[in-house]
């Protein structure tokens, strides 16, 4: 015990003494979460639009205010001639522009049809289709409120329902993913280079000269980070719940357990990768290129699996990163037990069972096999 | 019982490469301070790797304090002491963190064995707060056998502990060796430096894996047998092509400011020689007979 106590207390000496890497640690969750929360948003907020009214009427006055009123939309410029749409796109000073032909009004209350035309720039296709779309459905509301001046028989009237995310925040779908990305970076990378770091300098050898269990070695430096891994969780949950204004809607109790379960699913990897390298830049490009890139891509967070192809969403099943997604997700956003999610719990359970078993099969108490 | 007991070793990392060790055999009396003496890549680090049990050897069988190496490793690895040459301790721990760690890895504290390493420690403790990195070669060294030292280990493995040391640390690590061999613990060091081979009981002198001879230092010289010359004149460069050239020469190489010659027969006049490097327009030249030292004796052994 005291043997294991002096290893720990080690261990944190190097962390604690290494300001680059104490900085890495506890400066990333916290940029991550500000980053994604507020510069890295895909919610269109205040997009500058230009109007080009040949109407001058009552109707387009009033739809030019509900336009201006929105928060998606700041009208920055009143446009008078056709030929102007094209240079305010190439100077890129607007993402859309609104077109109301002439005698709109008119042509609308005695035709009972008219147009408005919205240009938009497509250089960027998903914030293009998605300004097009909101510009569209506060015309439709405009609409949809003259039509209840008179009687229309047959109307279907869509009505769309955000499920457990009515605001359609993108923090609820970056936050789990961003958690994952940094529970993998931290315990696999960190304990992988730290252990493999020991074998470069040569303790490694004085230590397994010694009464230690070699395993104990390994596994004495896996502690720190699961501590620092757990202390990350809480500060990651802390700024998304207070900054970003994220629910928890599940039980925290569960949520804390399946990101310990998580954090055992890392370090085991870490412990495998450590096992199979002997120098610090190997381990690191591994964790990086074999662990990091798949938790980004595999993950569902940035791109929906669903549509992957047949073979790359199979892949997937294999990466932790993936499960432990849909596990936060339903318990912080929908709010499910674990009667919705032991399915998902038990296959990283299983990846963790799996991937320490190798592990403890591939430590060698010798210098090679 | 021997200290250490090594029989027949072989080791080769890479089939097709050179074997490492090619049949290495001698032993080790309890209490003795055994030297390896031999260059780079000759087989001292494989050698003490299979010996702390770190590394297996191919074949052949070693035992450490009658202890199997292979089989008993668990047992080795409680009783012995090991300084691996590139071991640099933790840097970013202090000298009194470093030691403190190491008393308790091996089940004890510094207290309690603190009349073993007093004269290495007590040099050292002025900077005991002090972060081994910051260190100068000499101390990290010191640091780095009383960390070795602390669990009072029955075999001491030390290799290469004087590598790129400076004479004076040099000298002052080999008297501490001197006093722990007093204390009773049996030292195996190895080392690349020739002249550190006569503050060793015995030595082993080690060429591409193989032993060229085990004696004590003062055996190794006194078996050298044929008469040693120095040579030297104004010219070294030219000196050692015309000493070669000359058929009584049996061996000539450099040595420091000197070369050093042995003829083919022994009482071969070196008058003969002289008048030779005379007719070869070689000034102040001066010929002396010397004592042979380990050097020459690796050299001829080599041949």
């Amino acid at each position: 015990m005291k043997q294991f106590l002096a290893f720990v207390t080690k261990e944190f000496y190097h962390i604690l003494r290494d300001r680059r890497t104490l900085f890495f640690m506890f400066g990333l969750p916290v940029v991550q979460i500000l980053l994604f929360g507020f510069a890295l948003s895909n919610e269109i907020k205040n997009a500058s639009i230009a109007i080009l009214d040949q109407s001058k009427d009552e109707s387009t006055q009033a739809l030019i205010t509900r336009l201006d009123a929105s928060r998606y939309f700041t009208i920055i410029k009143t446009l008078h001639h056709n030929n102007e749409i094209e240079s305010v796109f190439r100077r890129g000073e607007v993402k859309l522009v609104v077109v109301f032909p002439a005698n709109f009004r008119q042509e609308l209350l005695h035709t009972n049809a008219t147009q408005v035309q919205l240009v938009a720039d497509a250089t960027d296709t998903n914030t293009a289709t998605t300004i097009a779309n909101y510009a569209a459905s506060i015309i439709r509301q405009y609409q949809d409120e003259l039509l209840n001046e008179q009687k229309l028989p047959y109307t279907i009237r869509v009505e769309n329902s955000m499920l457990y995310n009515p605001q359609l925040k993108s923090a609820y779908n970056f936050v789990p993913g961003v958690m994952a990305m940094i529970l993998m970076l931290l315990s696999a990378l960190m304990t992988s280079v730290a252990i493999v770091r020991e074998k470069e300098m040569g303790t490694m050898e004085v230590l397994l000269v010694s009464p230690m269990q070699p395993l104990m070695v390994v596994f004495t430096k896996a502690i720190p980070y699961l501590v620092l891994s757990f202390v990350n969780v809480i500060i990651i949950l802390i700024l998304s719940v207070t900054l970003l204004e994220m629910p928890i809607n599940g039980s925290l109790t569960l949520l804390l357990l399946e990101c310990l379960l998580f954090i055992f699913t890392s370090l085991a990897l870490g412990l495998l990768i450590s096992s199979a390298t002997h120098s610090q830049q190997v381990a690191m490009f591994i964790s990086l290129v074999g662990l990091m890139l798949p938790t980004i891509i595999f993950s569902g967070f940035m791109f929906p699996i669903e549509n992957m192809p047949k073979i790359l969403q199979i892949i997937s099943n294999a990466v932790p990163a993936r499960w432990f997604y849909e596990i936060v997700k339903s318990i912080m956003i929908k709010g499910l037990g674990i009667d919705a999610i032991w399915r998902e719990t038990l296959i990283l359970l299983g990846m963790t069972v799996f991937f320490m078993g190798v592990a403890t099969a591939r430590f060698k108490v010798r210098l090679e096999g | 019982m021997n200290a250490v007991e090594v029989n027949n070793i072989v080791k080769s990392y890479n089939r097709g490469k050179p074997q490492a060790l090619r049949g290495l055999s001698f032993q080790v009396q309890p209490g003795e301070l055994f030297g390896l003496i031999g260059p780079d890549g000759a087989g001292k680090t494989s050698l003490f790797r299979i010996l702390t049990t770190l590394l297996l050897p191919d074949s052949g069988a070693a035992t450490v304090l009658g202890y199997d190496t292979v089989k008993d490793y668990k047992i080795i690895r409680r009783l012995v002491g090991y300084m691996p040459g590139r071991f640099s301790l933790y840097q970013d721990l202090t000298v009194a963190e470093n030691i403190n760690f190491f008393a308790t890895v091996f089940n004890t504290t510094v207290a309690e064995n603190y009349h073993l390493i007093k004269d290495i420690y007590q040099q050292i403790e002025p900077f005991k707060h002090r972060k081994a990195g910051a260190l100068s070669g000499g101390m990290k060294q010191k640091l780095a056998l009383s960390c070795a030292l602390i669990h009072k280990p029955q075999v001491l493995f030390l290799d290469e502990p004087t590598t790129g040391v400076d004479a004076v640390s040099r000298k002052e690590f080999w008297e501490m060796l001197k006093k722990l061999k007093n204390q009773g613990i049996t030292i195996l060091v190895s080392t690349p430096y020739m002249d550190e081979a006569s503050l060793c009981d015995r030595v082993a002198l080690v060429q591409h894996g193989t032993i060229l001879d085990i004696n004590t230092p003062q055996g190794i010289i006194q078996n050298f047998g044929k008469p040693l010359w120095s040579v030297r004149s104004n010219d070294i460069y030219r000196l050692l092509n015309d000493l070669r050239a000359h058929d009584a020469t049996y061996s000539c190489y450099a040595f420091g400011e000197t070369h050093h010659i042995t003829l083919k027969e022994d009482d071969f006049p070196i008058d003969i020689i002289y008048q030779y490097l005379q007719s070869k327009r070689h000034e102040s030249i001066e010929i002396q007979q010397i004592k042979p030292n380990i050097e020459d004796c690796f050299m001829a052994l080599m041949e």
